[in-house]
């Protein structure tokens, strides 16, 4: 034994990952040695660029994984393969897109996150940081940590680095979603359980990652699916082992039982976090359920089986009837992000090649669907009268009654919703009806019809809501909605704020309504916030994949099957 | 200018209309009107010349045909053709357009000047015109499927946005109706994919004719698409969506939606159901022929006892169908070329109709029969187009849906003489329900609140005229109509593997019936 051997690093394959992540180290310098005033700009570009560069990365390794199929790294620890350049690729585009929507601001310069996020929710302390104008910025270097986490997640195939690898996407989404600047208690709870689940889930992920390794004796997912071709007597340990391990993942990627954290975090984390999670933590987590599911557990197919359309089924179901009676727009997306992780793992139980495609693709569509759609909330805002009478922004109108008539005094923004609804409904020429299609389709050639057959009703079911959200913003007027709740919304608005009286805002809303209340039941209280235009360019671009990815999708599905193979 | 891909203009050219009007320029908004009706009249124009590119004597073959790849990893293709009925039916549709373009000139917004609502309804009907087209022409399964689900949501904004009172409901019944059938039949599209040939054009529906499907996955199949098809024709029982969405859609809406959209139910049947699963739709025909004859009795019964004019004509409307549907299932040549004449027809008449209907709702601002009375006195000419109009809709012998439905009657009656006599009782209540409501609106003593009405302007008359002069040449000289149909009809019979039962009366001596009368 020669001690020590310097291991063999490709350092090639690693670049995507490593831009990102060490542009995320650079972050965490720039906040302390970068003067306050322009910490913002020097962060938002270095973020951008570190995303686009990641993307150029994976256009570069592209052409060489086409040929040879993929490379080891790190003597297996990570594998960059077809399908990982492919998932690598989708989270930083859309983590790009998310980022235009974080650091979007308001008029006022006003962002989506708490100037002190450390504070006491109402404390003096927190007065302060909001009267001195305190911006966050440590934001950015986050979310590049979680995306450099969920580069890492669908690319290794072995068991101790994937739970690195979701300990690094996560630790740092438990923090963003505790950073909201307005509803700040309802933001904590969310962070708050979303870390004591994530914690426990990580446990149980461990455990069952431990049994797996002493039935086995080794980590990687190849050896694993070796080991379970040749019965050894301990096929208790794989199966609990392999039940634990995929618990972790379905906590991911939302799926039931596993999903009740989902519409808390979703509606307490600030939208423009909740998008970036929606879509790139879901991506991500499928990645890694893909990779075990065909690379260390096929040998298990049979006993796992059972578990995978169980789990599939009561995943589109719950989620849809969910979503039926939810009357925040952000719970509804939360509930319709739970049913298409259903629909995603039709895709994945279909166990061929063609489900393999269909689940990229599915996974692109629709989280250039959400990314766009949790945009667009982030800039539907209440609307409250100042001290001095001018219109204010006030925190965002995520309760459907309040988007009561907003295709006549928007219909961009309505139209552009409506949209991203449609590609969630999966109605034809949109970018969710080829998803669907595909990943049906797979599911049927996998000789799983009756999947299909749910996950069609499932989707017929969740149209009803998709298009009440059509019809509140077209076919209603907002004087309609006033009738039906004659009690000032706005001071039921406030009341949802009230634990966490932002300061001014929470007097001038206050204010205003009872100003509302005594005066007239007019309030044209929903508006569009204008933003810097980072939000509308990232809307733009989402909506311009929806429409192109729905009406050719070619030549993104046929790149998508060149290199749909994983490697073992 | 064989090669010229007529069907892709006349799907791009209303596109590029509903396009225009959306991009209208502020300052050029006064002309939406004149931009949305001279892009259908181009689309008339341009059918005329694709007419001229078709040959008829080889009705039976799809002719003007295009196939480009369009998702090959999926195996599907922008495949389009068409033969005598879809060229028909095309025809039908983009005649009725630019009368629903006029019909909608004053109902949408206010009667001056044309309005933004006026504007995106005009987008509206041309975008819906462009899916028309292409759901009528589509030799791809998966396209037509697209279609037929992707057109749902311009009627829904047409109804919904534009309707009467309880438009939303009747606009969100619609959907869910059409969603459902619809996302049943993805499922039989994918299966019906997977057991066909396969590969970049693997959808295209003459690969897949006759690839021996298992008998019970063949009728599985069958059942996913008859569902979706008798939803949206719609048969009896699933035929509830309709009356709500007529009633309170604008006239224009319940002219294409009626008149052509459900055209596409019928249409599937006959030009998908038939050839792709022959062994399920003899299996299930005398089921189908039941409900068809419910639809034909259910729906002349129900019709007549309608309070509301727009819900009436719906009600007509599923008696129709009944007809069209029988027709197709009576596997006669004879009956199945009278459906697809029918299918025309009935968008002619219903359209009319409908039409009309909005003009005198219009006037009164109500659509109950009971608020009308006496009005012959005061509106001859629309008493008079009105008369026309609905005797169209009973069948009377000089008008062209006489000649369909004889042949509907005549070629059922071949095969199954007690369903074609029950069927007939339909047109002797049809008599009542037409006649009736004449009666009711236009006969008797002039209510005083309606002295003054004002009959049909010279723009109400270009709408309705054009339709009554169609009717009329088409039921003295229903010969070259006939043309188109008839060869089809054959090769549909070929498909199913059905013998043909001649019946007593020859096509030839039906239409020479029909005028001589």
């Amino acid at each position: 034994m020669s001690g020590f051997t310097v291991p063999e690093i490709a350092w090639g394959p690693m670049v995507p990952v490593m831009v990102v992540l060490l542009t995320a180290v650079v972050g965490v310098l720039v906040e302390a040695f970068v003067p306050a005033a322009h910490r913002r700009t020097v962060q938002l570009t270095l973020t951008l660029a570190a995303l686009a560069g990641s993307l150029v990365a994976v256009a570069a390794l592209w052409s060489d994984t086409e040929r040879t199929g993929g490379t080891d790294v790190l003597g297996g620890s990570l594998v960059v393969d077809g399908p990982t350049l492919v998932l690598q690729a989708t989270i930083a585009l859309l983590a790009l897109l998310s980022t235009l929507v974080v650091a979007d601001r308001v008029t006022g310069g006003e962002d989506a996150f708490a100037p002190a996020a450390a504070a006491v929710p109402g404390s003096d302390y927190e007065e302060l940081a909001r009267s001195r104008g305190l911006r966050q910025t440590e934001v950015f270097p986050l979310l590049l940590f979680a995306t450099g986490g969920m580069m890492v997640f669908p690319a290794t195939t072995d068991l101790l680095t994937l739970f690195v690898a979701l300990e690094v996407l996560s630790l740092p989404l438990y923090l963003l979603s505790g950073m909201a600047r307005r509803r700040r208690l309802l933001s904590q709870e969310a962070s708050m359980k979303y870390f004591l689940l994530g914690a426990f889930v990580s446990a149980i992920m461990l455990f069952g990652i431990g049994l797996l390794y002493g039935y086995s004796g080794s980590l990687r997912f190849s050896d694993i699916a070796a080991a379970t071709a040749t019965p050894n007597g301990m096929e208790g340990l794989l199966v609990v082992g392999a039940l634990m391990l995929l618990a972790g993942l379905f906590f991911k990627v939302g799926a039931v039982p596993f999903h009740m954290w989902t519409p808390d975090v979703y509606q307490g984390a600030p939208t423009p976090v909740t998008g970036f999670m929606a879509a790139c933590t879901k991506v991500a987590a499928f990645g890694a359920l893909l990779r075990v599911v065909y690379g260390m557990l096929p040998g298990m197919a049979w006993d796992l089986d059972v578990v995978l359309w169980v789990v599939a089924i009561l995943t589109m179901v719950v989620g849809t009837v969910a979503a039926l009676v939810q009357t925040d727009v952000k719970r509804l997306l939360a509930y319709s992000s739970i049913a298409h992780a259903g629909f995603v793992l039709t895709g994945v139980i279909a166990l061929n090649d063609a489900g393999l495609t269909a689940v990229l693709f599915y996974l692109l569509a629709y989280s250039a669907a959400t990314v766009g759609a949790f945009g667009l909330v982030s800039l539907v805002r209440e609307q409250g009268t100042g001290e001095d009478g001018s219109p204010t922004l006030l925190g965002e109108a995520t309760r459907l009654p309040q988007w009561a008539g907003l295709g006549r005094s928007h219909p961009v923004v309505a139209v552009t919703f409506t949209l991203f609804l449609l590609s969630f409904a999966g109605i034809p020429l949109t970018a969710g009806f080829v998803g669907k299609f595909a990943v049906f389709s797979a599911a049927v050639d996998g000789g799983a019809w009756q999947l299909a057959l749910v996950g069609v009703l499932a989707s017929a079911a969740a149209a009803f809501f998709y298009v009440r959200i059509v019809v509140l913003m077209f076919f209603t007027s907002p004087h309609d909605t006033a009738d039906e709740a004659p009690t000032s919304t706005t001071v039921t608005a406030v009341a949802v704020d009230g634990p966490a009286p932002d300061g001014e805002d929470g007097t001038v809303a206050a204010t205003s309504g009872v100003a509302v209340a005594t005066a007239a039941p007019e309030r044209a209280t929903t508006t569009v916030a204008a933003g810097e235009g980072l939000t509308v360019v990232a809307v733009a671009v989402c909506a311009a994949l929806t429409v192109l990815l729905g009406v050719a999708p070619s030549p993104v599905l046929d790149a998508i099957a060149s290199v749909a193979a994983l490697l073992p | 200018m064989s090669d010229f891909p007529w069907l892709s203009a006349l799907v791009v050219l209303p596109l590029l209309g509903a396009v225009a009007l959306w991009v209208l320029p502020t300052g050029a908004r006064r002309h939406t009107r004149a931009v949305a009706l001279g892009f259908a009249l181009a689309q008339v124009a341009l059918l005329v010349a694709a007419f001229s590119a078709f040959d008829t004597a080889a009705a039976a073959t799809h002719q003007l045909v295009e196939t480009y790849p369009w998702i090959p990893a999926l195996g599907v293709s922008w495949a389009l053709g068409v033969d005598g009925v879809g060229l028909a039916l095309i025809a039908m549709s983009v005649v009725l357009v630019p009368l629903v373009v006029l019909a909608a000139w004053r109902e949408q917004g206010s009667t001056d000047g044309p309005t933004d609502r006026l504007r995106h309804y005009l987008a509206l009907v041309l975008l819906l015109e462009a899916f028309i087209v292409l759901v009528f022409a589509a030799r791809d399964v998966f396209l037509f499927y697209v279609v037929f689900e992707a057109m749902l949501i311009p009627v829904y904004f047409m109804i919904g946005a534009f309707g009467g009172a309880q438009r939303r409901y009747a606009a969100v019944k619609f959907l869910l109706y059409s969603l459902a059938g619809g996302l049943v039949m993805l499922v039989g599209v994918i299966t019906l994919y997977l057991q066909g040939p396969g590969g970049p054009e693997g959808f295209l529906t003459e690969n897949l004719v006759g690839v021996g499907l298992d008998p019970t996955v063949e009728k599985w199949l069958f059942l996913s698409f008859f569902v979706a098809f008798a939803i949206k024709a719609p048969m009896f029982p699933v035929h509830t969506w309709l009356p709500d969405a007529a009633q309170q859609a604008p006239a224009g809406t319940s002219t294409l939606l009626v008149g052509v959209l459900d055209k596409v139910g019928t249409f599937g049947m006959l030009t998908l159901c038939l050839p792709l699963f022959p062994n399920a739709s003899r299996w299930a025909a005398p089921v189908i022929i039941v409900l068809a004859v419910v639809s034909v009795l259910y729906g002349a019964l129900l019709a007549i006892g309608q309070k509301d004019m727009m819900r009436l004509v719906a009600y007509t409307s599923v008696s129709h169908f009944g007809f069209i549907v029988l027709g197709i299932f009576a596997f006669t040549s004879t009956s199945i070329a009278g459906s697809s004449f029918y299918m025309v027809n009935h968008g002619l008449s219903t359209g009319g109709l409908f039409l009309l209907v909005g003009f005198l709702a219009a006037r009164r601002g109500s659509q109950q029969i009971s608020d009308f009375g006496g009005l012959q006195k005061v509106v001859p000419v629309m008493a008079g187009l009105f008369l026309v109009v609905g005797l169209s809709a009973l069948s009377l012998p000089g008008l062209s849906t006489f000649v369909s439905e004889f042949l509907v009657i005549v070629g059922a009656f071949a095969r199954h003489p007690g369903v074609a006599l029950a069927a007939t009782f339909g047109v002797v209540l049809a008599a009542l329900y037409v006649l009736w409501l004449y009666q009711r609106v236009f006969t008797g003593p002039v209510r005083p609140e309606l002295a003054s009405t004002p009959d049909l302007g010279a723009r109400e008359r270009w709408v309705v005229g054009p339709l009554v002069v169609l009717m009329l040449v088409l039921g003295f000289l229903p010969g070259p109509a006939l043309d188109l149909v008839r060869p089809p009809a054959h090769v549909s019979l070929e498909q199913v593997g059905v013998e043909d039962v001649t019946p007593t009366v020859s096509i030839a001596t039906a239409g020479a019936e029909g005028s001589d009368q």
